[in-house]
């Protein structure tokens, strides 16, 4: 006993030693250890951001060095307060309370004194400034916005929050990071790769020379430079004409898929999120929850199309042939569903397929509803065919751009039918307002220029897309480079192309003729309700237009959509028109429309459903 | 006649020794590495001259082994009789080196007696016990006995260095080997667990623990048992008084210094914010030196590599935390090596214990082992955070030149004995 006594208690301290190292060593370890180690400083080197150009080469964003006055409280030493404020542009009061807020945050870490110094006052101090212990100025960079627009596209930066920090191991406390918009998308190739130095330290935190002899330093990798497809003129020429109005416009180039212009009305400068006022700025931006600037509504807003969704119907009836272009259909200024009858502003009359298009009449494409689906046996399977068809122009889902999601719009399955009314208890009659964009579709401006596109194209598109060039070199990605097919034969679009194009020439949007350029269009004129109080108002109709131009070799499709707006030849029709002749032409030549649409708004509209009156939809006030 | 000391001494021994000198020395190397070039055996530096004493200390293994065995048995009461006057000659002449007046300034080292203390006091007992005139069970025989290990200690602690008077105390080891009754043991542990349980949870759970001790005994008692009833009521009354004593002893008597030392070993400190502050005060030590150990993992950062070694974050890292840097730039391979290399020479010490004729050298080996093993324990514990902070270094690792030495003079004394094992009388 005894004996074996000692040999135990040997073995029971081995085995406890053994215990508490594996715990410590295998157990409480982790790797991340060098990051949180106290004697390993890292020092980083950030490289510049990466600039932002437009599709022509013109600068959309670039930077802008910033100069902070930073103070560390405990090594201040006495000083020249008099001549330190003078050349700081404060006064003495100011100063003192500025350094006792510091000294109250810590009196070991650096605070912001003086915050982004102009350039002369920095050159003015940075010569006196080794005077002055516990003070430095730390140069920063900002973001600087060489246009008043285009702010939804580009997004903002903005410092990393804790979701960040937890998402992503690359960031760390008070970086920046792309928050919105391409500065988002791209944030990676933006912002570069910060360079880090390890640097030993000692238990006094004094720098004792390089960790592991500097063999795990980087060096920073430059932001890139990138080219967006945005045409700087075009995009601000859209915006000078949105002011006052809501709704969004999108401009794409056919051939390519790239944007040309995407614009959300209202909107903000761009400059409005960097510097100084940048917070006061946003909480107002983001309290304005009317207007809602924020809100790009280009991708953001889903609303009934309205009668530009006539074309996809008329080209889906051409290919299940159910009907050619001689084919005609009566307009007794309206339809009848049953008993009811439903009104159509065309005029009356026999229509066949052109006139149809370029008169918008009602009538017709009810007409053509009901022969797509009595070709089916079923009314299941001929939802199922339109629905194919009309997903192939890109509608109802994201079409995965390069830009936030977004939103889906809507075209509805059988399925979203079947919970409505029941399985079996709805026909084409129940559905028939989905033949001229009413009903359950729905669609945001970005998908109705890309259908544009479709149709200008005659027949495919490429996804909307807003890089154009990486460091000067075209983008190769296969996402945007490869055509998307639409489920349409290439020659069923000529008869509707013509149809569109006869909108301008004697149709709905013969007033917004292009001298010089032939444009293919469709108005629209959508219907639209809100709630006041609890019951369902409608409000004035919402002015929808799509176009592409020039017919036979289209350089841009365009839609834009004017909420409140009323017929589609009117806000919608007009900005088209505009957009479309700055484009191709460079300038203006119908200076009394252009200055009639710098003009007017709409915040007469908008404020009605606000009023808390009575008020009249609508009104013809031109 | 060298020839056979070398023919019979045990090179199992000698091979774990040089083992742990040399990873040891090449510790301290490490610990107090810069990058300047210098020759190892630069005699400015501390790892030159911990080489230089590793070289003495071969010499003197030399010395001991050349010497007749009998010469340590005889000498024994005088080596014990002048360690004492040198011990008592510190009052006089002794040097103080923070805080404590514990070593002689001889001019080229620091010499510290109570090192020399141990070997001649684990000699004086061995000779002692093994006289034929002992016996331990006479309370004269066993009072007399620990008087040979109180001595010193006594003498030491007022120095002050609480921690080496701590080591003559695991010599009480010797004399339960030699027929000390074990329930002096069992008393001992008892009172250590009650006075730790008293800390954490206080008196009243512990009367509450104890009273459902006693009727959990009642009700799995076989019938047929007679209760001693009388000796239960008085060993209880005797423990609750005990507690209370822990209690008043621990906030009337203990310096505040010694209550945070016992508080943060057993966790007591539960509010964060206070912890944070021990942390960077008296917990500082154990925090830091965890932290180092952990940082290294399973496989170390490497030699030279340990960051928190350069930076200097835990303290005395070449002496008592000596075990850090071995945690840190060889991770668990290293310090499981370590453990595994002091057990297996513990667990040899006694079979070469056991295996002697001679009492006195059964029992020096003992004498050898207890303050061997009490080193490692509590200053391993120590390091890794199982024990409170109590200033001892780590046998054969630890910087600092008379250590090294007196622990080569303790081991080679016992290995010398051993080599003249079958001789009962020398």
């Amino acid at each position: 006993m005894r004996r074996v006594l000692l040999s135990l208690i040997i073995v029971i301290i081995g085995i406890t030693f053994l215990g508490r190292l594996s715990y410590l060593q295998i157990f409480s370890f982790s790797p991340d250890q060098v990051i949180e180690d106290p004697s390993i400083k890292r020092v980083y080197t950030y490289p510049e951001r990466g600039y932002i150009y437009d599709r022509n080469g013109n600068l959309l964003v670039g930077n802008d060095p910033a100069y902070d006055v930073m103070v560390i409280p405990r090594e201040v030493q006495p000083l020249d307060t008099l001549e330190f404020c003078g050349m700081l542009g404060i006064d003495k009061e100011k100063f003192v309370e500025k350094l006792t807020k510091a000294r109250v945050y810590s009196p070991r870490l650096p605070s912001v004194l003086v915050p982004q110094l102009s350039k002369e006052d920095y050159a003015k101090l940075q010569e006196k400034m080794r005077k002055y212990k516990g003070f430095y100025i730390q140069k920063r960079s900002l973001r600087y916005y060489d246009t008043p627009s285009a702010a939804n596209v580009l997004g903002y930066i903005s410092e990393v929050n804790e979701g960040d920090l937890a998402k992503n191991k690359y960031y760390i406390q008070g970086e920046l990071r792309g928050r919105t918009g391409v500065e988002r998308y791209y944030e990676e190739l933006l912002r570069g790769r910060k360079g880090v130095q390890y640097i030993q330290k000692d238990r006094f935190n004094r720098d004792i020379g390089p960790y592991k002899n500097s063999s795990l330093d980087t060096l920073p990798e430059q932001g890139k430079q990138i080219s967006i497809t945005l045409d700087k003129t075009l995009q601000e020429y859209g915006e000078r004409l949105m002011v006052g109005k809501r709704g969004g416009i999108v401009a794409l180039e056919p051939a390519t898929g790239e944007i040309l212009s995407m614009i959300s009305g209202p909107t903000y400068d761009p400059s409005l999120l960097v510097g100084r006022e940048r917070s006061k700025n946003y909480t107002e931006l983001y309290n304005d929850t009317i207007a809602n600037p924020t809100w790009d509504r280009s991708i953001h807003a889903q609303q009934p199309p309205g009668s530009p969704f006539k074309t996809l119907n008329a080209l889906i009836a051409l290919q299940e042939g159910v009907l050619d272009e001689s084919t005609t259909i009566r307009c007794y200024n309206g339809f009848y569903v049953g008993k009811k009858k439903r009104g159509c502003h065309c005029g009356g009359g026999l229509r066949n397929l052109n006139s149809g298009i370029y008169q918008s009449c009602n009538a017709y494409f009810a007409g053509t509803f009901r022969k797509i689906f009595e070709k089916f046996d079923t009314t299941d399977e001929a939802m199922d065919v339109w629905e194919k068809h009309m997903k192939s122009f890109g509608l109802g889902d994201y079409l995965g751009y390069d830009l936030p999601f977004g939103q889906k719009g809507r075209i509805p399955s059988k399925e979203y039918y079947d919970k409505w009314y029941g399985d079996n208890r709805w026909s084409s009659s129940f559905i028939i307002s989905n033949s001229i964009g009413q009903g359950e579709v729905l669609a945001t401006p970005v998908q109705l220029a890309n259908m544009t596109a479709a149709i200008a194209n005659r027949g495919f598109y490429y996804t909307p897309h807003i890089l154009k060039k990486i460091e000067g070199k075209e983008i190769t990605d296969p996402r945007f480079t490869e055509p998307k097919r639409t489920t349409i034969d290439k020659e069923h679009f000529e008869p509707v192309v013509q149809g569109m194009a006869d909108v301008y020439r004697k149709g709905t949007a013969r007033w917004l003729q292009i001298p010089g350029i032939e444009v293919a269009g469709k108005t629209g004129t959508a219907e639209n309700f809100t709630k006041i109080n609890g019951v369902r108002t409608q409000l004035t109709d919402h002015s929808v237009f799509i176009a592409f131009a020039p017919v036979e070799d289209p350089k841009i499709a365009i839609a834009v959509y004017i909420e409140n707006g009323y017929f589609g030849s009117r806000y919608a029709g007009h900005i088209a028109s505009l957009m479309i002749e700055k484009y191709l032409k460079g300038e203006i030549t119908r200076k009394d429309l252009e200055k009639k649409m710098l003009e007017k708004t709409l915040e007469h509209e908008y404020a009605k459903p606000f009023s808390g009156e009575e008020f009249k939809i609508n009104e013809r006030v031109w | 006649m060298f020839g056979k000391v070398l023919r019979r001494i045990d090179w199992l021994t000698i091979l774990i020794y040089l083992a742990l000198v040399i990873i040891g020395w090449t510790n301290i190397y490490s610990s107090t590495f810069t990058d300047e070039q210098t020759s190892l055996l630069d005699l400015t530096t501390r790892s030159g001259k911990q080489l230089f004493f590793i070289i003495v200390s071969f010499v003197t293994i030399i010395v001991i082994l050349a010497l007749e065995a009998n010469f340590y048995e005889r000498f024994a009461s005088l080596f014990y009789l002048l360690t004492i006057l040198s011990l008592i000659g510190l009052y006089l002449f002794g040097k103080t080196i923070a805080g404590a007046t514990s070593w002689y300034d001889l001019g080229f080292f620091n010499f510290q007696p109570s090192e020399l203390a141990k070997v001649a006091t684990a000699l004086a007992l061995a000779k002692y016990l093994s006289d034929i005139q002992t016996d331990l069970r006479r309370i004269k025989d066993q009072l007399y006995a620990l008087l040979i290990i109180f001595i010193p200690a006594l003498l030491i602690i007022p120095q002050p260095d609480p921690g080496s008077a701590l080591v003559f105390f695991s010599l009480i080891f010797v004399i339960f080997r030699e027929g000390l009754p074990l329930y002096y043991l069992g008393i001992g542990f008892t009172l250590i667990l009650i006075f730790i349980t008293t800390l954490m949870f206080g008196t009243i759970w512990l009367t509450i623990g104890l009273l459902l001790l006693i009727a959990l005994f009642f009700l799995l008692k076989r019938k047929s048992l007679k209760v001693p009833l009388l000796p239960i009521a008085i060993g209880s009354i005797a423990i609750i008084l005990f507690s209370l004593s822990v209690n008043f002893v621990f906030n009337n008597l203990f310096e505040q210094r010694h209550r945070d030392r016992f508080s943060l070993w057993l966790r007591l400190e539960k509010d964060p914010e206070k912890l944070e502050q021990i942390r960077k005060t008296i917990g500082y030590n154990t925090y830091q030196s965890e932290k180092a150990i952990e940082s290294g993992g399973f496989f170390g950062k490497g030699f030279l590599e340990g960051t928190r070694t350069k930076g200097d974050f835990v303290p005395e890292q070449d002496t008592d935390y000596i075990f850090t840097t071995i945690g840190e730039e060889w991770g668990f391979i290293g310090t499981a090596t370590v453990i595994i290399l002091f057990s297996i020479l513990f667990l040899r010490l006694i079979y070469l214990a056991e295996r002697q004729k001679n009492a006195f050298s059964r029992m020096y080996g003992y004498g050898v082992i207890s303050v061997l093993l009490i080193h490692y324990f509590i200053n391993i514990g120590m390091v890794i955070g199982i024990l409170p902070t109590i200033g001892i270094p780590l046998p054969f690792f630890s910087y600092g030149g008379s250590g090294l030495l007196f622990f080569t003079l303790l081991l080679f004394v016992f290995l010398k004995l051993d080599t003249n094992r079958l001789k009962e009388n020398f």
